[in-house]
């Protein structure tokens, strides 16, 4: 019995505790576990299921993700990876299922609620804000802006403190620009850029957040092979400054090189989990991508 | 990518010349420039239709065309804010207004009037008008936001409506006045505490005893043949104007902040906005509220200076003239809403019917058909001017046709509005390149 299997099991064993217990309840045995644990599983998701009419695209998913790892989520098309992370995020309701991050339940929270708490996500097919420019893209992002209140932004004599914060968040926006490589087209409206810059700006966007956990959805897609280096550098050098990352990705070898723990779905369904290495030998993992090239 | 903004570049166009000429003016400037530059125009194509009938004629004219710029321009500036910067459709601009000048009407009301109001003073009654179109706007926008954007549309056009039937019902008025004592007068209409500047000139509304000002300025006037009634009316439009420039700081100001950058991330992707950390349900309410407020206190300025409002005042059609307005100047940009509401009342609301009393005027046509069917049968009876005299007689149903051809036109050619695209720096502070080397240098120092 390969180490995943076992993984798999003792999560599986783990989720059914949790359905017996109402999620609100403060007594529940997860909650009690999670917060004696908190910092070492920042994302836990138990018995999620999202049906669409009668296609169900996630079905009974239970995983964690360890704080400070990449973690990746693979699986065919249509497996079901990014209703997964709509779920996680609030994008939709869950039917059924809990997502815990740092211990706290957050099934049903409003997806700026979930931001604000410090997890993050990006979209698979880019979705930058066409007509802002990249500087306003990344200016949007950060939390606890003074200037969002309508009063502040507009009242003469309180305006100073705005500005104030505004010359920082600036500054802020030009470092990360300059992380991606990206700051010659700080003043470009976004929707000018190419497909792999619009890539990089949702990254550099959602770390304006200031985020624990990033959940990057097929970063890599359709982007030419030295902008893949490049954004794979990037997150490890994040990962080294504390980030946490769930990273689904469409091309097996950069889960396999890239991320320390790996997560399977096939149809809605957990497949396997487990490291790289158990994973690439996994028969029903070998099955699922029948056709495909694993190496 | 380089490639498509030298295209951009090269490409002919009258509005990107205009700019490269002026490119070391600032953008406030040439802002105000283009305005008063369009304003001017106008003015100049009015006086040439009735500059034969005197100064006075000319002045009097003027002021028309003007009062109709400064309302539509408040009301194309507050619909910028919810369509423009939030992508939020309000198609009811008409009912909020209508909710605005009511509540003004009645709280101000004369209590011995028809119908009563309850007279209190003029200021509450304004500053409650606007607050009672803010109120509405919730109640209209909490269900509605929730649901896909367009049925946004869909419930302020059905609220805009509901609020004209009930204001034109008679049954509620004599209900209202049965049982509380104030009325909405139905659909014979309202009267109002009266707006005008006659206080500025006339110490207690008595032509013979004049104020300082008064006398300054009918000292200029009198001797050009002005009445003293076309100014005071014009007083009145330069308070309207105050209106129009006070409506754009406050949007300027709300678009240049972190709010309006959050607005604008909501008309461009909410859910980009929302996964950001943003609660977009928050901002548009608050920003559909203040945009009703807005519509309010302009439908307020408008009426009030009436005198009079009825339910006809709030037919639809007042909110697709707004809609055309800002669409003529480029919806997102209030100088475009300003440059759109003079383009729009000088060339296709009051402009044509000027334009078809002075041609009739000019060429006194012989023949007067009246139908288009007789029209039809003198030119081909050898009367050929007598389809043309028969058009300007009928001109205000011609307007249609023009307006109708100048969208589909605009939409063709220029979607963006005349301004072309207009990209309003959404910060407090100034995003441009040069911000950066201002950084660079601060952190060589360190
Ligand atoms: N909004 C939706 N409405 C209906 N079906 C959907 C919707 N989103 C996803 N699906 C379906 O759910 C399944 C999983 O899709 P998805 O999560 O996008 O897969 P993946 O990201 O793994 O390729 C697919 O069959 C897809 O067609
Ligand atoms: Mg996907």
């Amino acid at each position: 019995m390969s180490s995943d299997d076992v993984t798999a099991d003792a999560l599986a064993t783990d989720a059914t505790g949790d359905l017996s217990a109402p999620p609100e309840s403060q007594d529940s045995p997860v909650e009690r576990a999670a917060a004696t644990t908190p910092p070492a599983v920042p994302l836990r998701v138990t018995n999620l299921k999202k049906t669409f009419g009668g296609i169900t695209a996630v079905d009974d998913m239970s995983f964690s993700v360890e704080s400070g790892s990449i973690t990746g989520l693979i699986g065919p098309n249509g497996a079901g990876k990014s209703t997964t992370f709509n779920l996680i995020s609030g994008a939709l309701t869950p039917d059924s299922g809990t997502v815990y991050f740092n211990g706290q339940d957050i099934t049903g929270l409003r997806p700026d609620q979930i931001a604000t708490r410090g997890m993050v996500r990006t979209f698979q097919i880019a979705r930058e804000l066409p007509e802002m420019t990249v500087l306003e893209n990344l200016m949007l992002a950060p939390k606890n802006q003074i200037g969002e209140t309508l009063w502040r932004s507009v009242l003469p004599g309180v305006r100073g403190s705005v500005i104030e914060q505004e010359t920082e968040l600036r500054e802020q926006a030009w470092e990360t620009l300059e992380f991606f490589e990206i700051d010659h087209l700080a003043t470009n409206e976004a929707g000018t850029l190419s497909g792999g810059q619009q890539k990089l700006l949702e990254m550099a966007r959602a770390l304006m957040t200031d985020p624990e956990l990033v959940l990057l959805d097929e970063p890599m897609a359709g982007v030419n092979p030295s902008l893949e280096r490049k954004i794979l550098d990037r997150i490890h050098r994040l990962q080294e400054d504390g980030l946490t990352f769930l990273l689904v990705e469409h091309d097996m070898d950069v889960i396999m090189q890239h991320c320390e723990h790996v997560i399977v779905m096939h149809q809605g369904r957990l497949l396997a989990e487990g490291e790289p290495d158990t994973i690439r030998s996994n028969e029903r993992v070998i099955e699922a991508y029948l056709g495909e090239d694993l190496e | 990518m380089t490639d498509d903004v030298d295209a951009d570049k090269t490409a002919p166009s009258v509005t990107e010349a205009v700019r490269a000429a002026t490119a070391d003016i600032s953008q406030p400037v040439r802002d105000v420039g283009l305005i008063v530059g369009v304003l001017f125009g106008v003015y100049a194509l009015f006086a040439v239709f009735v500059f034969n009938q005197g100064l006075n004629s000319v002045v009097s004219t003027l002021r028309v065309v003007t009062f109709f710029i400064a309302v539509y321009a408040m009301l194309a500036l507050a619909l910028n804010l919810q369509w423009g910067y939030t992508g939020l459709f309000n198609i009811g601009v008409a009912g909020f207004m209508a909710v605005g000048v009511y509540t003004m009407g009645i709280l101000a009301g004369d209590p011995a009037g028809s119908p009563p109001g309850l007279g209190l003073p003029l200021p509450f009654a304004i500053v409650a008008g606007m607050a009672a179109a803010a109120f509405v706007g919730l109640l209209t926008a909490l269900p509605a936001l929730r649901l896909r954007a367009d049925y946004l549309a869909i419930v302020t056009l059905g609220i805009s409506e509901i609020i004209r039937l009930t204001l034109n019902s008679g049954a509620l008025n004599s209900w209202l006045i049965e049982t509380v004592g104030i009325g909405t007068g139905a659909g014979s209409g309202m009267g109002l505490p009266s707006f005008s500047a006659r206080g500025l000139f006339y110490v207690d509304g008595s032509t013979a005893n004049q104020t300082a000002l008064a006398e300054v300025v009918f000292a200029v006037t009198g001797p050009l043949g002005i009445r003293e009634s076309v100014v005071i009316a014009w007083a009145y439009v330069f308070v309207l104007i105050v209106f129009v420039v006070g409506f754009y700081v406050l949007l300027a100001r709300i678009g240049n902040s972190p709010f309006g950058r959050v607005l604008k991330s909501i008309r461009e992707d909410e859910l980009v906005a929302s996964s950001l950390g943003k609660h977009t349900q928050l901002f548009k309410i608050k920003v559909f509220m203040l945009g009703c407020a807005l519509m309010g206190l302009a439908g307020i300025l408008w009426q009030g200076s009436q005198g009079f409002v009825s339910p006809n005042s709030f037919m639809p059609i007042v909110t697709f003239y707004v809609f055309v307005a800002l669409i003529i100047g480029g919806s997102g940009s209030n100088t475009g809403s300003v440059v759109g509401a003079i383009v729009f009342v000088g060339l296709l609301f009051e402009g044509p019917r000027r334009a078809g009393g002075a041609l009739s005027d000019a060429l006194a046509f012989t023949a007067n058909p009246n139908t288009s069917w007789e029209a039809l049968t003198l030119v081909v009876s050898g009367e050929p001017l007598a389809l043309f005299a028969y058009a300007t007689d009928n001109i205000s149903a011609l307007q249609f046709v023009l307006l109708g051809v100048v969208l589909i036109v605009l939409m063709q050619k220029r979607p963006e509005g005349l301004l072309g695209h207009r990209n309003e720096t959404a910060a407090a502070v100034p995003l441009t390149e040069q911000t950066r080397s201002i950084r660079g240098g601060e952190s060589d120092e360190q």
